[in-house]
């Protein structure tokens, strides 16, 4: 690839709307583009587009790539992959962009490897050296306990961005935007998985991603009952619940209550915890919360070194006043 | 026909280890291993070798335990023999130190695969709990063109295809492919099970198949890493937590809300 260019980030629509995701990438991508002097394109993958590219413009992108395909309506890996690669093989950006959603950790790496260069993993900040035009990346390794900078060697280079750790931009409508149609030929044989069933387990009720207040237990509740007075406490506040990995083993709640490196990322403006030790991986979940709350009996816990308030003492006592407490609060 | 699965596992440092054991070298760009905690075979990596082991509980299957590094614990690596696989392949050379990248260590799994003569299914863990970069497995997928799933927490094989009951957001799906076919596997495939005393024994007479670069085919144009490491360092925290204290642990809790409520967070 001659004369790479610019920074193409790979988006995606939600029920008609840009992602949310793809809103934090166009910002990371608008920084770069800037800093290289080059433009910031955006790839969007669906069936219909016209709302999402022109939300695209509004938050920063110059140019909006719109691969449509009736086989592109729904995520399928294999198809998406070849999408992918048609449009980075054409455009030949510099950087390429991916957010590192749960498509985006199997579509970024090999996306990497199809187009034989290297990824920047799960990265929490991104930056480009002008001179060089090189990516510099940083990701978290061994759980969180180090801070590794990485530099691809070669065109393009591609970051899978960790989902919340970009802010989007303000939207401005009347940012100017070019659209363009960008056509594949994709074959329904190329679909080399199938999905034969789905089985939804996340609770009802306010989404963990999404809520402003998350209570998440952990192994020191000891079982799968004492969830319920958490989901009281989550309800009170109007929140969500959420477990630690180790929760999750037990079998006490579903994998999708999991927050961490290997489970959610989430951001809310108050983070309570309960029984939790906030080992490195639980922390890579949560520490872009507004504010921790620790409630543990152990004073020597990790978690009291990440908390922004906290309790040492046996959740048994703790939590029931604290959430007769609450409701006296709220409800008043 | 027996099914042939191949496992790809990782020797790593103990992930459980105590945080304040947890040493970085600067100038190296390394982590220093802790002097008296061994490592361990990947977390997840043992929960592929369960699953491999549950497919061949129930079916005519033999399963090779593949790994690639500069040096290994024989005792570590031989774990998966002694919970029930059925040989161990070791590729180790000082080449391939630990500063090579995912597109590297791929490559070499994958010529190790090809070497071998393929396999019905490889199963690999989802992530190696020491640099978590998360693909390794799905390169050695692109590289020998194998269809993949992954996240898996149940896979089975049947009629010629796996099934997999794959993680997604909010809760799992049910994923095939035709085989060959590579996938991986997270925690909640349930714990590993442990090794018998006639699987420990069997592992201590069993010689592992050691290979170096040399007798690995492997392209060497497809040897040049791709990342650089530029940079290593622990991340400073600097938050102060405010003690709430109480008449007791009940009261704590009522003042924990009070102060909640004063700072406008609830
Ligand atoms: C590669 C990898 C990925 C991982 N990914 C994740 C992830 O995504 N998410 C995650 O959470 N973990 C993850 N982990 C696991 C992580 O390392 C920890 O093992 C896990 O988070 C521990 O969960 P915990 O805090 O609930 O349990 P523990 O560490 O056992 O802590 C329990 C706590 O409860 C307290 N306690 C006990 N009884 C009481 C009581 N009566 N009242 C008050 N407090 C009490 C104890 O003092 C203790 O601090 C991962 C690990 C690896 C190796
Ligand atoms: C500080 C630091 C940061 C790094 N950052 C990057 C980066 O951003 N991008 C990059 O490409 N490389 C990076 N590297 C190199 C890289 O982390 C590893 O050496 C290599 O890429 C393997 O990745 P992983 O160990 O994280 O395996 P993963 O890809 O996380 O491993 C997943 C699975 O693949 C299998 N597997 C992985 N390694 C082996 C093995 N050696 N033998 C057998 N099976 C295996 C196992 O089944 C494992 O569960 C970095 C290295 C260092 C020192």
């Amino acid at each position: 690839m001659a004369d790479e260019s610019g920074v193409l980030v790979l988006g995606d629509s939600t029920g008609g709307e840009l992602s949310s995701m793809s809103r934090e990438l166009l910002t990371a991508g608008r920084k770069a583009a800037d800093d290289l002097g080059e433009e910031l394109a955006i790839g969007l993958l669906g069936a219909t587009l016209d709302q999402p590219s022109q939300q695209a413009i509004s938050y920063g992108a110059d140019k909006v790539y719109a691969v449509t395909h009736p086989q592109l309506a729904q995520y399928q890996v294999d198809l998406y992959l070849a999408a992918m690669e048609a449009l980075c093989r054409d455009v030949s950006p510099r950087i390429v962009l991916i957010g590192r959603t749960n498509e985006g950790r199997e579509l970024a790496p090999r996306l990497a490897f199809r187009l034989g260069v290297g990824l920047a993993q799960d990265c929490l900040e991104i930056s480009v050296d002008a001179g060089s035009k090189t990516l510099l990346a940083n990701r978290p390794v061994y759980g969180g306990n180090a801070i590794a900078v990485v530099r691809c060697n070669y065109t393009p280079q591609i970051a899978a961005i960790r989902p919340k750790v970009y802010e989007p931009l303000e939207p401005d409508s009347s940012r100017q935007g070019q659209v363009v149609s960008f056509p594949v030929e994709l074959d329904p044989s190329q679909a080399r998985s199938q999905v034969v069933n789905v089985v939804e387990e996340a609770a009802e009720g306010v989404k963990l991603e999404d809520a402003r207040v998350v209570v998440s237990g952990g192994r020191g509740l000891g079982g799968p009952e004492p969830f319920k007075d958490l989901e009281t406490l989550a309800n009170l506040l109007g929140g969500a619940v959420g477990a630690s990995r180790a929760a999750v083993d037990s079998g006490w709640v579903p994998s999708s209550y999991q927050v961490g490196l290997t489970g959610k990322t989430i951001t809310p403006e108050v983070y309570i915890t309960v029984a939790i030790s906030g080992a490195s991986q639980h922390m890579a979940g949560c520490s872009g919360a507004k504010v921790i709350v620790a409630i543990n009996k152990d004073a020597e816990s990790n978690i009291f070194k990440e908390a922004r308030y906290g309790v040492v003492g046996d959740w048994e006592q703790v939590v029931p006043a604290f959430t007769e407490a609450v409701r006296e609060l709220t409800q008043s | 026909m027996p099914v042939s699965i191949a496992v790809l596992a990782k020797q790593v440092i103990d992930p459980e280890m105590p945080m304040a054991a947890f040493r970085i070298d600067a100038d190296a760009k390394a982590v220093v291993p802790p002097s008296n905690i061994p490592p361990v075979v990947n977390g997840f990596d043992e929960n592929a070798v369960e699953a491999a082991l549950q497919i061949k509980d129930s079916q005519e299957a033999s399963i090779t335990v593949i790994s690639t590094g500069t040096s290994f614990a024989l005792d570590v690596m031989k774990k998966p023999l002694s919970m029930g696989a059925d040989e161990l392949v070791l590729l180790q050379d000082d080449a391939f130190e630990n500063s090579i990248d995912s597109f590297f260590t791929a490559q070499l799994l994958a010529a190790a695969i090809r070497k071998l003569g393929g396999f019905d299914l490889i199963i690999c863990g989802r992530q190696a709990s020491d640099w978590d970069n998360a693909q390794v497995p799905l390169g050695v997928a692109e590289i020998l063109g194998l269809s993949c799933i992954s996240l898996g927490k149940k896979v089975e094989i049947k009629d010629g295809k796996v099934s997999v009951e794959r993680i997604t957001n909010d809760g799992y799906e049910v994923v095939e492919a035709p085989l060959p076919a590579l996938v991986t596997v997270s925690n909640e495939l349930g714990q590993p099970r442990y090794p018998t005393l006639r699987g420990i024994m069997a592992a201590t007479r069993k010689q592992p198949t050691i290979w170096s670069s040399a007798d690995l085919d492997a392209d060497a144009s497809q040897l040049e890493p791709r990342i650089t490491l530029q940079e290593l360092f622990v991340p400073v925290r600097d938050q102060q937590c405010e003690i709430i204290e109480g008449d007791d642990a009940a009261d704590a809790g009522r003042q924990l809300a009070l102060k909640l409520r004063e700072a406008k967070l609830i």
